[in-house]
C-alpha cells in the first residue's frame, strides 16, 4: 500500500487558488524532491499535508496509510507520523523547548498506547537526539526558537524530527539560509532517519541538499500542478538550466 | 437614595455596639468616615470599568458587629502545609483574626489590629486611616491637571473605616529584617449574605524588611453572597523593603472591593502583587505614593477570568519625588463572557526629575464575548524623565498554535501552554521564590480548570 496518495488536489488561501490539481504517490522508503519556482505552490502543499487551517482544500483527496488525511486534525496527523520542518520555524516565548517537546512526545505516546516518558527518560532522549544535530544544550533550555539564529532554528527542526521519528517527513526549504557545515549536519540528521518504512518530501532550491539525501524522485511544481516528474537527472537539469524550459514546455 | 445610607443608619443605631468591640483608635475615625461617605458617596462604574460598588453595596448584607466568635476551631478550619515557604501563618476569618497575635523580642508585631491598637494606641493612631482618609493630596499640581475624582477619598474605604472593628497588622520596627515571609490566610465564611470589613495595616520602620503574602479564600456554606470590603494601608519608611502579594481565590458569588494604599519614603522598595485567580466581581484599587527620592516600586497584577466574572484593576502611582523608579505590569486572560478593565495612571509631579516609570498592560481575550478595557494614563509635569507605557489586547497566536499542533500537541494543551507562557513574566516578578513556584502551579491548575481552592492551604470546609 502507498504511504501517501494525493489525487487532483485543489487548494486555496484567502480565496486565491494556489494548488490546481496535484497528483502524487509516495511509497514507504521513498525520498521525493519537490522543486519549482517561487510561488508555484510547494509550501502550500506542505501546509495542506499538515492541516494548516489557513488553507482550504476545494477539491480532491489525500489518502495517508489508506485513511482520509483531510479529516484528521493537525495533531492527529503528527501522531500518525507526519512531520513538517517549517520553512520559517515559529518562536514561542515563554514555552521552554523541554516542556514543548515533552508534551509533544507524551501526547504521541498516549495516542499509541504507550506510557508517558519519565523526566529522566525524556532528558536522556533529548540528550541523545541533540547530539545528532549538534544543538547546543543552552538552546534546548530556552524558549522554543526564541533568540535562535536562522541556522539554529533549522537545526532545531531536525532535532524535533529526530525525537518524533516521523513516518513521512516534509522538509520545507530546510536548507535555505544554512552554511555548508550546518547543511551537512542537517542532512546527516535526515539520512539517519531513512529506513524502508520512512519516506520524505524534500522541498528545495539547492543542489547541495539533494546530493546529501539523494531522492529517487524529483517533481517540478509550476502554477499549482506537478508538471514534470522524473529521477535524480531531472534535478540535475534544473540546477544546470533553471526552470525556464519547464515553463516553456508547460505553456507551449 | 444611595445605598450607603443604610450603613450610616446602621452606624447611628449601633454605634455603641460597634465601638464596644473595637479599639478607641478605630472608633475615633468613624465620625469623619461618616462625613466623607456622605460627601463623596460610593463609586459608580465609569464607561471604562465594570464593577459597580454602589450597586454591590445596595444588597442587604449581614455584619458581625457583636463579634460573635466564628463557630469553628482554627485547627478545624485549616491545615496549611506550605513547608517550602516556611511562613509564619496567621488566619483571618471574615474580619476577625482567629490565630494569636505574635510579638517578638525584636519588637515585630503581627496579628490583630484591635489588639495592636489597644496595646500601642500612639503608633496605631499615627498610621491608622491616614492614607485611606487623607487621599485628597494637598500637593501642588497645576490646577488644570487635577482630576478631582482620583484625588478624593473613596466612599468604599470610608465605609470600611465606618464599620471596621478588627483586622491584621504587621509592625516592623526600624532596622529589623523579618526573614520568613508572613502569610495571612483570609477566609470569607458565612451562611447568609455577608459583608466583611477587612482592614490591613503594615508599618515598615526605617531600613526594615519583610514580605507578606495574603491568600483570600471563601468558604460558602450555603448559597449566599459574600462581600469583602477591604482597605490596606502600607507605610514604607526610608530604606525599608516590603513585598506584598495578594492572591484572590474566591468563587463566583464573591464580591470584592479592595483599596490598597502605599506610601513610600526615600530609598524604600516595595513590590505589590495582585493576583486574581478566581473572582466573582472584583475591583482592586492600588494607590502608590512615592514621597521620597530614590524609592522603587514594582506593581504586578494578574487576572484569569471566565464565565461572567468581572475584574477591574485601577492603579495610580504618583511620583512626587525625584529619582524614583516604578515598574508596572498587568496581564489578563479572559475567557467565555468575562469582563476586565485596567486603568493605570502614572503621575509625575513637577520636580520629580529623573523619574523612571514604566507601565505595561497585556491582555488575551479568548472569545468574541469577552470584553477588555485598557486605559493607560500618563501625566508628566517634570522635564527630565523616562516614562513609557504600552497596552495590547489580542488573541492567542494562531501560527504558534498550528506549529505546536504539528508536533502532536493537542489543541487544548497548546492553548494552555501559550496562556501559561503569557503569564510567565508577571509571575517571574515575584521576589519570593517558593511563592513564584506555587503561583505557577496555581495558574496552570486554574487554566486547566482544576483549581477549586489553593491546595496548599487545604482549607477544610
Amino acid at each position: 500500500m502507498s504511504l501517501l496518495e494525493i489525487h487532483n488536489l485543489h487548494a486555496s488561501a484567502a480565496g486565491k487558488e494556489i494548488l490546481r490539481g496535484i497528483d502524487l504517490t509516495i511509497n514507504p522508503g521513498e525520498v521525493h524532491a519537490v522543486m519549482g519556482p517561487n510561488g508555484a505552490g510547494k509550501s502550500t502543499l506542505s501546509a495542506i499535508l499538515t492541516g494548516n487551517p489557513q488553507y482550504e482544500v476545494t477539491q480532491g483527496e489525500i489518502l495517508y496509510k489508506g485513511r482520509n488525511l483531510l479529516e484528521m486534525k493537525p495533531e492527529e496527523r503528527a501522531w500518525e507520523g507526519i512531520f513538517l520542518s517549517f520553512q520559517y520555524p515559529v518562536e514561542i516565548p515563554g514555552v521552554s523547548m523541554v516542556n514543548f517537546m515533552r508534551t509533544a512526545v507524551n501526547a504521541q505516546r498516549e495516542y499509541r498506547g504507550l506510557p508517558a516518558l519519565t523526566a529522566t527518560e525524556f532528558l536522556r532522549l533529548m540528550r541523545e537526539k541533540r547530539a545528532v544535530v549538534q544543538l547546543d544544550n543552552k538552546l534546548a533550555n530556552r524558549s522554543v526558537n526564541e533568540g535562535f539564529s536562522g541556522g539554529e532554528k533549522k537545526r532545531n527542526e531536525i532535532f524535533q524530527m529526530a525525537i518524533l521519528e516521523p513516518t513521512l517527513s516534509i522538509l520545507d526549504e530546510t536548507d535555505s539560509g544554512l552554511d555548508v557545515d550546518a547543511l551537512r549536519i542537517v542532512s546527516e540528521g535526515v539520512n539517519r532517519l531513512k529506513s524502508a518504512e520512512r519516506s520524505s518530501i524534500v522541498i528545495t532550491h539547492y543542489q547541495k541538499l539533494l546530493e546529501y539525501v539523494q531522492p529517487q524522485f524529483v517533481h517540478i511544481v509550476y502554477r499549482g500542478r506537478i508538471v514534470k516528474s522524473g529521477g535524480p537527472e531531472l534535478g540535475d537539469r534544473i540546477f544546470a538550466e533553471g526552470f525556464d524550459w519547464v515553463k516553456q514546455e508547460f505553456e507551449g | 437614595m444611595s445605598s450607603y445610607q443604610q450603613y450610616i443608619d446602621l452606624f447611628n443605631a449601633q454605634r455603641a455596639l460597634i465601638d464596644e468591640h473595637a479599639a478607641p483608635v478605630l472608633n475615633a475615625q468613624r465620625e469623619a468616615a461618616a462625613e466623607v461617605l456622605q460627601r463623596v458617596g460610593l463609586s459608580r462604574p465609569k464607561d471604562y470599568t465594570h464593577v459597580d460598588p454602589e450597586a454591590l453595596l445596595a444588597a442587604d448584607y449581614s455584619l458581625n458587629l457583636s463579634r460573635y466568635a466564628v463557630p469553628t476551631d482554627r485547627s478545624d478550619l485549616f491545615t496549611c502545609a506550605v513547608p517550602e515557604l516556611s511562613t509564619s501563618v496567621h488566619y483571618l476569618v471574615n474580619e476577625q483574626l482567629v490565630s494569636h497575635s505574635r510579638e517578638g523580642d525584636d519588637g515585630v508585631f503581627s496579628g490583630s489590629l484591635r489588639e495592636f491598637a489597644l496595646r500601642y494606641p500612639d503608633i496605631a493612631a499615627r498610621y491608622y486611616n491616614r492614607l485611606a482618609m487623607h487621599d485628597e493630596a494637598p500637593y501642588d499640581v497645576r490646577t488644570q491637571s487635577t482630576n478631582v475624582t482620583a484625588h478624593r477619598p473613596l466612599g468604599e474605604a470610608a465605609l470600611n473605616t465606618l464599620l471596621c472593628q478588627d483586622g491584621f497588622v504587621l509592625y516592623v520596627p526600624d532596622g529589623v529584617v523579618v526573614e520568613r515571609p508572613i502569610q495571612l490566610i483570609s477566609l470569607l465564611r458565612a451562611v447568609e449574605d455577608f459583608m466583611a470589613c477587612q482592614r490591613i495595616l503594615i508599618i515598615m520602620g526605617e531600613g526594615a524588611k519583610a514580605s507578606v503574602l495574603i491568600c483570600d479564600h471563601a468558604s460558602q456554606l450555603r448559597d449566599c453572597k459574600l462581600l469583602s470590603l477591604q482597605v490596606t494601608e502600607i507605610f514604607c519608611a526610608p530604606y525599608s523593603s516590603l513585598d506584598f502579594y495578594e492572591l484572590e481565590e474566591h468563587h463566583a458569588d464573591c464580591r470584592r472591593l479592595s483599596s490598597v494604599y502605599v506610601e513610600q519614603h526615600e530609598g524604600s522598595s516595595a513590590a505589590v502583587g495582585q493576583y486574581a485567580l478566581t473572582a466573582g466581581q472584583t475591583r482592586n484599587r492600588v494607590f502608590i505614593d512615592l514621597l521620597g527620592h530614590d524609592a522603587d516600586t514594582h506593581l504586578y497584577g494578574l487576572c484569569i477570568a471566565d464565565r461572567d466574572q468581572q475584574v477591574d484593576n485601577i492603579t495610580y502611582i504618583r511620583h512626587r519625588a525625584p529619582k524614583c523608579h516604578s515598574d508596572e505590569l498587568f496581564k489578563y486572560v479572559l475567557d467565555e463572557e468575562a469582563r476586565g478593565s485596567f486603568v493605570g495612571r502614572i503621575l509625575v509631579q513637577e520636580g520629580a526629575d529623573k523619574t523612571d516609570a514604566h507601565q505595561t498592560d497585556r491582555n488575551l481575550i479568548l472569545t468574541p464575548q469577552c470584553h477588555m478595557v485598557a486605559r493607560p494614563e500618563l501625566e508628566i509635569y517634570a522635564d527630565d524623565v523616562k516614562c513609557s507605557h504600552g497596552a495590547t489586547t489580542g488573541q492567542l497566536d494562531p501560527v504558534a498554535l498550528f506549529y505546536m499542533r504539528t508536533r502532536g500537541i493537542p489543541e487544548a494543551e497548546a492553548r494552555l501552554l501559550l496562556m501559561f507562557a503569557f503569564m510567565g513574566d508577571v509571575i517571574d516578578g515575584i521576589r519570593i521564590d517558593p511563592l513564584k513556584d506555587r503561583l505557577k502551579h496555581l495558574v496552570e491548575k486554574r487554566f486547566r480548570g482544576e483549581l477549586t481552592q489553593c491546595r496548599t492551604c487545604a482549607i477544610k470546609k
